[in-house]
């Protein structure tokens, strides 16, 4: 079995760890390539961003002048502009729309396709989003935060500790936003039409991640159980609010740490469902 | 009349689409009535921590909230789906409606008009319905007519400016959500008071592009508020013309952009 | 029916010249056509991939402007008479659809009756006719997403032929589909073509349309017209031979010729030859043949169009 194995790169417990290494980042490759080809759209998605950046900046900072203490949730304007710019950035690594690839391979049944292959979608569908969220941390960010800074004071950060938690909070986000999709799309193997669920996921997605305010404006029980009870924050306030130091260290940290868990709860939600689904597969022959 | 029949036709046929998979349908109007919501919602959660934004109060900046809710559903379900344009092109779409004896934007319009939004309407006339609830409006036939004028003129200015947000594609296939930036980032630059915004940004989007007159205007002057900003309040009568002038730009460059794509191909 | 004369179409491509610059080049798609067509011909309009095939169809249907020249359909200019031309033509175009993806068949048919404005009566009987001739009946009731690609294309056939068109342009009409399918249409077309009160022009990359179907054929590349005529004019032109392939007790006697014709094959231990017929008729060559050697089998193979037509591109696209 070992030597049929060899040809075809896998995954799997049985062959050494360097060589599913090297298939992975093979896959993280071509998710890289694939979006290094849409360089007009990036272009003018950046455009859009920056748009939005000024809309959502402009609104928060006049929302901090009329606050009591200027500091509405507990962030001063400087913070305000830098959660908005870093998270007009931040957007697109973490991918929260537009992702419907797998939803779209099972409706048309090319799904077959994925799941003859020596390795699981998910393995295979994350390594391809990790190589889309570097391609977009390369090109999507900069400018935005570029423009941000030009045009406002923003926030940078004075503990030493913020970068590489920062780094992990941004990695978290990016799987944790995979796994939540990665679910809404496998609703397609039990509906056959995941519109529905995607509609609903980008309609809620963007607001209770933060996108279109933070939400430490909301009333503290709603906060919490948010971020208790959902893994949505994981996948943009809590990378922003660790950047912007909102929070002593301690609480910094927690907060990543609770961010883990739900990156790892929800991936090992989408591996149980995506077998559940192949075993459907296999009893109903699709 | 048969050109009318025919688009009513098309009307016909699209609600036959729509309604093929009716729990979809049902899961998609929801959601979306749901999407205006949540714009509405912002505004509650943003003047939860100030009192005042932009010199505003919560019910004032409603007033706007409202005229642009109402305006922007109204175009968003007529022409919104404009922005498959893009589609269209890419994959030579185009031509097939080309092929056809009626003109191209209506047949554009018919084929994907989004149903799913129709609910979006409720929300959006409930929100206007809310904020003159909770202002103290001094009724005059002016002020009447303008309430009915002004989400109207919005609808027409915003069908204009989804026109020619679309239109990009003809010059430039590629062009993804560059449009987004003026169609989804107008609709949210008219919901709060323009006094929010820097000095050369509002200048550009309020005068410049128009977006001044579709509700901040319109709601100082229904309010019976001087503008902070100085235009003198029979400004907000202007929402028809500047409506106007932008369907007039956008019909220029959707012919142009025809002419473009018949010399060029896609 | 159709006219064109000294058709142009220039495209502007970008070309890379160095590392950053691009370069901006007009490219002729279509370089100077000039063809005419008759009420009732059915021309087939064949070409390898960006010879200028589809580019023409557009500026037939109106989707293209033409950079020059003179095209006029039905008496009327394609781009600027855009609507009434399609009231008089029909397109199908093998790619993009028609039709209403998420509807019965059926009610595509039936908006399209109002799209086209046609009275119910000549529409109800036209759908009969093609319903009987192409077997719509099965998935008349059928949403079009769920038909077969061959059904499909039975359904925007009679999508393109409910207003009576006078023209019916088709674009690569069997493409991608089965055996049977193609069967279909190329037999609803020829019917179609019989009747004679349809003008025919079609592209396709399978010459067995053209063979079945057209009496005419246009062969572009490179934007030009580089043969219009009949398929036995091409193959006069183009020196194709019809062969006589002969399956034999013994071997040919070394030295053996047949005159006015060459062996250009010996096969299966020199008991099966063929000959390319040169100068010689396939009946006098049978004759001398038969007298010569003991056949066991023999047969005249008709000259392939797909050599003519390979041949053809390959010298077009040699010359300068």
């Amino acid at each position: 079995m070992d030597a049929l194995d060899a040809s075809v790169p896998a995954i799997s417990p049985r062959r050494p760890i360097s060589a599913s290494v090297a298939t992975f980042r093979a896959l993280v490759g071509s998710g890289f390539r694939r979006y290094a080809t849409y360089r007009q759209a990036t272009l003018a998605g950046t455009f859009t961003n920056i748009v939005f950046g000024f809309l959502r900046c402009y609104v928060l900072l006049a929302v901090a002048a009329g606050a009591a203490g200027g500091a509405p949730g507990g962030y001063d304007a400087r913070q305000l502009a830098t959660f908005v710019w870093v998270g007009q950035g931040l957007l697109n690594v973490v991918g929260i729309w537009g992702w419907a690839d797998l939803a779209d391979r099972i409706r048309t049944g090319d799904i077959v396709a994925d799941l003859v292959r020596p390795i699981s979608p998910v393995t295979a569908y994350l390594a391809a989003d990790l190589g889309r969220a570097c391609h977009a941390l390369l090109t999507r960010v900069g400018p935005p935060v570029l423009v941000g800074a030009l045009f406002f004071p923003l926030a940078t950060p004075s503990r030493w500790q913020t970068v590489p938690l920062f780094a992990v909070s941004v990695l978290l986000a990016v799987i944790g936003s995979f796994a939540c999709r990665y679910l809404i799309n496998a609703t397609a193997y039990w509906l056959n039409d995941a519109r529905g669920p995607l509609a609903f996921w980008t309609l809620g997605s963007g607001v209770l991640a933060g996108l279109y305010f933070p939400l430490r404006l909301l009333p503290e029980w709603a906060t919490v159980t948010l971020w208790v009870a959902t893994p949505l924050p994981g996948l943009l306030q809590t990378p922003l609010d660790v950047l912007i130091e909102r929070d002593p260290p301690a609480l910094q940290a927690g907060l990543v740490a609770l961010q883990a868990v739900w990156a790892v709860v929800m991936l090992a939600l989408a591996r149980w469902v995506q077998r559940r689904a192949e075993r459907r597969l296999v009893v109903q022959g699709g | 009349m048969g050109e009318w029949r025919a688009y009513a036709a098309l009307f016909g046929g699209r609600l036959r689409s729509a309604t093929a998979y009716r729990t979809s349908f049902a899961v998609e109007l929801v959601t979306n009535a749901a999407g205006t919501l949540i714009d509405v919602v912002t505004v509650f959660v943003l003047y939860r921590a100030a009192a005042s934004v932009g010199g505003f109060t919560l019910d004032e900046a409603l007033m706007m909230t409202g005229i642009t809710a109402f305006a922007f559903v109204l175009a968003d379900l007529t022409v919104g789906n404009i922005d498959q344009l893009e589609t269209y092109v890419r994959t030579g779409r185009l031509d097939a409606v080309l092929v056809r004896p009626l003109a191209v934007l209506p047949q554009l319009m018919l084929a994907d008009l989004p149903l799913r939004k129709l609910m979006r309407l409720a929300v959006g006339i409930s929100v206007l319905g809310l904020a003159l609830g909770r202002n103290d409006i001094d009724w005059t036939p002016a002020r009447a007519l303008l309430l009915v004028s002004a989400p109207v003129s919005g609808a027409v200015f915003f069908g204009a400016i989804f026109v020619l947000s679309a239109a990009t594609a003809f010059w430039w296939v590629d062009s993804g959500k560059l449009g987004h930036g003026f169609t989804y980032g107008g609709r949210d630059f008219t919901s709060y008071p323009i006094t929010v915004y820097g000095s050369w940004f509002r200048t550009a989007f309020a005068y410049a592009l128009g977006f001044g007159f579709v509700s901040y205007q319109p709601a100082l002057t229904l309010l019976g508020r001087p503008d902070p900003l100085g235009l003198p309040s029979w400004a907000g009568y202007l929402s028809p013309l500047v409506a106007l002038a932008a369907v007039s730009v956008a019909a220029v460059v959707w012919r142009s952009g025809v002419r473009h794509y018949r010399s060029t191909g896609s | 029916m159709i006219e064109m004369r000294e058709l142009r179409k220039n495209f502007t491509v970008r070309v890379k010249a160095g590392r950053l610059r691009r370069e901006k080049r007009e490219v002729a798609a279509v370089d100077g056509v000039s063809l005419s067509i008759a009420r009732g011909e059915m021309v087939g309009y064949i070409g390898p991939n960006g010879a200028g095939k589809s580019t023409t169809l557009k500026m037939l249907t109106g989707v293209l402007a033409p950079t020059s020249g003179e095209v006029s359909v039905c008496g009327l200019r394609p781009v600027p008479q855009r609507t009434r031309l399609a009231l008089r033509i029909g397109v199908v175009f093998g790619q993009r659809s028609q039709l209403w993806w998420d509807l019965p068949l059926r009610e595509s048919f039936r908006l399209l009756r109002h799209v086209y404005r046609v009275p119910a009566a000549e529409h109800a009987a036209r759908l009969r006719r093609c319903q009987e001739l192409l077997d719509l009946g099965d998935f008349l009731d059928t949403p079009v997403r769920q038909l077969s690609l061959g059904q499909r294309m039975r359904g925007e056939l009679t999508a393109a032929l409910l207003h009576g068109p006078e023209v019916l342009f088709l674009d690569e009409p069997t493409i991608g589909l089965d055996v049977v399918s193609k069967q279909a249409v190329r037999s609803f077309l020829g019917e179609l073509g019989r009747a004679g009160d349809v003008t025919l022009v079609l592209t396709t990359h399978d010459l067995a349309d053209i063979e079945r179907l057209c009496r005419r054929l246009v062969v572009i590349d490179h934007g030009h017209v580089v043969h219009d005529g009949t398929i036995e004019q091409l193959h006069a032109r183009y020196g194709s031979r019809r062969r006589l392939v002969a399956d034999l007790d013994t071997p040919l006697p070394p030295g053996f010729t047949l005159p006015g014709a060459t062996l250009t094959s010996t096969e299966a231990d020199g008991h099966r030859v063929t000959f390319t017929l040169e100068s010689i008729a396939a009946g006098a060559a049978v004759a001398a043949l038969v007298g010569a050697v003991p056949v066991r089998d023999l047969s005249v193979v008709e000259p392939e169009i797909e050599d003519v037509v390979a041949r053809l591109y390959t010298d077009v696209s040699g010359a300068p």
